[in-house]
């Protein structure tokens, strides 16, 4: 019983959170219920989502959206990278839905059993390499990181961001040598920002969201190591036509352009 | 002696404090994959993070010494005006998170920072991605730690043996290291063996200001941190050996706590 207040009321103040925070462009945007047939029906209520870290931006906004099409719904977000995610999730985490940046750590779900129905992919990301605003180095392809004198941060091969660096350059074939593996892409990133490295390979929506302090470079090769991002709604849930309709938004068009504006691509 | 009957209201909860703390660990020697512990202990890439912890947390614990013993003893025998703000603000990376820690000497030290600017163009020394990056960053979270072993030592040791050398002719220099230093040795002791287990799980400043590259700046607790991306096994088999070097240094720091008046 306890535990179902603190809930309510930690739903409650993020709700609160988001809207006071959130004033500035919910109400223009968003007033097109698209999919209302299937997703008004049954969706009331909390709804909890499990997102990658890279969503938070996209993610914020569609859940925004979401709660002013769906009246009744508060949507609250566990944003983490995805492998945390899947771990907290099969350890019995209450949530509804599950959007991963990787097909692997889907699996890992699945494999469980803990996913109802099967995984859909809603977007895609890609690389990008991010110099420092100005490009000092002159960046211009993937073989510059080999270059002497340029230090370059990648992410660990662990994690997916640096299994998607590791795809490119092979396909390319360069070998570069960095200065540090980084734990995540935003590490990575801010590595740049801070001008500690020349150049790093991260996601082209990390590189966007960045753009004040960044430069995004696309190479060809990127298009050999894309990242599939999976999304689907989970069986142990406290609300499931919630997370169902929740799910059923994200790949409406609406949702869609709310994503393919912070950089992701349409599957 | 007094009574051996602790009150009940006090020995529960005690009870399930200890339990609290002692059950993690429980819980990791349960889960540990103890029939492969063997060769995963000898896998390279851990055997590397090993030596590298222990070197790095070695020296910054070396350089702790040679910096923090005299800050220790400014702080406690000298009168001096805003000693009260330079105590504050030796104590503050205690409670600064350690990610905050890094992001500062990153500004100071990076390739763009303060001081690192100079250094990089003057002497072409760049600090973070290097092992003397990742020693800087542990210096850094661990030495309040034994600032605050030693001038609690020096404030605890009686000034007046000091004063007895000094009215029997010995310099300044003498008496700190002929009658302070043995004086304090055991918390200086306690001190450097805190300092040590602290950088040596120091994770956030490194991880922040030195990177992470196996063999050259990845300690053993980003190393943790990775595997647990990939295989939960070889993470519990790191935090094992983590967990036990600790445990021992903190076993012999408590008789060197014992030992000191």
């Amino acid at each position: 019983m306890r535990a179902r207040w603190i809930s309510v009321a930690l739903a409650a103040v993020t709700a609160v959170a988001l809207t006071a925070c959130g004033s500035d462009t919910a109400d223009t945007a968003t007033t097109a219920p698209t999919g209302g047939s299937s997703s008004a029906a049954g969706a009331s209520g909390p709804i909890t989502v499990f997102a990658a870290a890279s969503l938070t931006g996209a993610f914020t906004q569609i859940g925004k959206d979401f709660e002013a099409a769906n009246p009744g719904t508060t949507v609250t977000f566990s944003f983490a990278g995805s492998s945390a995610l899947a771990t907290q999730i099969n350890q019995g985490a209450p949530a509804d839905v599950f959007a991963s940046a990787a097909p692997a750590n889907m699996k890992t779900v699945t494999d469980a059993g803990n996913a109802d129905g099967t995984p859909q992919n809603f977007v895609k990301n890609q690389l990008v390499i991010a110099v420092p605003k100005g490009n000092p180095k002159n960046i211009a392809t993937l073989a510059d990181l080999a270059k002497p004198g340029v230090k370059v941060a990648l992410c660990a091969p662990q994690v997916p961001c640096g299994a998607a660096a590791q795809k490119a350059l092979q396909s390319a074939n360069v070998t570069v040598t960095p200065v540090t593996q980084e734990q995540d892409v935003k590490a990575a990133l801010s590595k740049v920002t801070l001008g500690e490295v020349d150049a790093a390979l991260v996601y082209r929506t990390d590189a966007k969201a960045a753009a004040s302090d960044v430069e995004g470079i696309e190479f060809p090769e990127s298009a050999n190591a894309i990242n599939e991002y999976p999304i689907v709604v989970l069986k142990n849930g406290p609300n499931k036509a919630g997370g169902q309709a929740f799910v059923t938004y994200v790949l409406s068009a609406p949702a869609q352009k709310v994503l393919t504006d912070a950089g992701f691509q349409t599957p | 002696m007094r009574s051996r009957r602790a009150p009940l209201v006090l020995l529960v909860p005690a009870l399930l404090g200890l339990l609290f703390l002692v059950l993690p660990l429980v819980g990791l020697l349960y889960r540990a994959p103890w029939t492969t512990l063997p060769e995963r202990l000898t896998e390279p890439g851990i055997l590397n993070a090993l030596k590298l912890s222990l070197l790095t947390a070695t020296l910054a614990t070396a350089g702790c010494l040679v910096l923090g013993v005299p800050l220790a003893w400014l702080l406690a025998r000298v009168k001096f005006p805003g000693r009260r703000v330079v105590r504050a603000l030796v104590t503050v990376p205690l409670v600064l998170p350690p990610v905050v820690g890094g992001v500062a000497l990153l500004l100071v030290f990076g390739r763009r920072g303060l001081i690192g600017e100079w250094l990089d163009s003057a002497f072409g020394i760049t600090l973070p991605f290097t092992t003397a990056g990742v020693v800087l960053a542990e210096a850094f979270v661990a030495m309040p730690f034994l600032i605050i072993a030693v001038e609690g030592a020096l404030r605890g040791a009686d000034a007046r043996y000091e004063e007895a050398a000094a009215t029997l002719g010995a310099g300044r220099w003498t008496t700190f290291t002929h009658v302070t230093l043995p004086l304090v040795a055991p918390g200086v002791a306690a001190g450097a063996v805190l300092c040590w287990a602290r950088a040596l799980g120091e994770f956030g400043a490194t991880i922040t200001f030195a990177g992470n590259f196996p063999g050259k700046t990845q300690t053993m607790p980003l190393a943790v941190y990775l595997a647990l991306e990939t295989d939960l096994q070889a993470a519990i088999v790191l935090s094992l050996l983590l967990l036990f070097v600790s445990v021992v240094v903190l076993a012999s720091l408590r008789d060197k706590w014992i030992a000191s008046p």
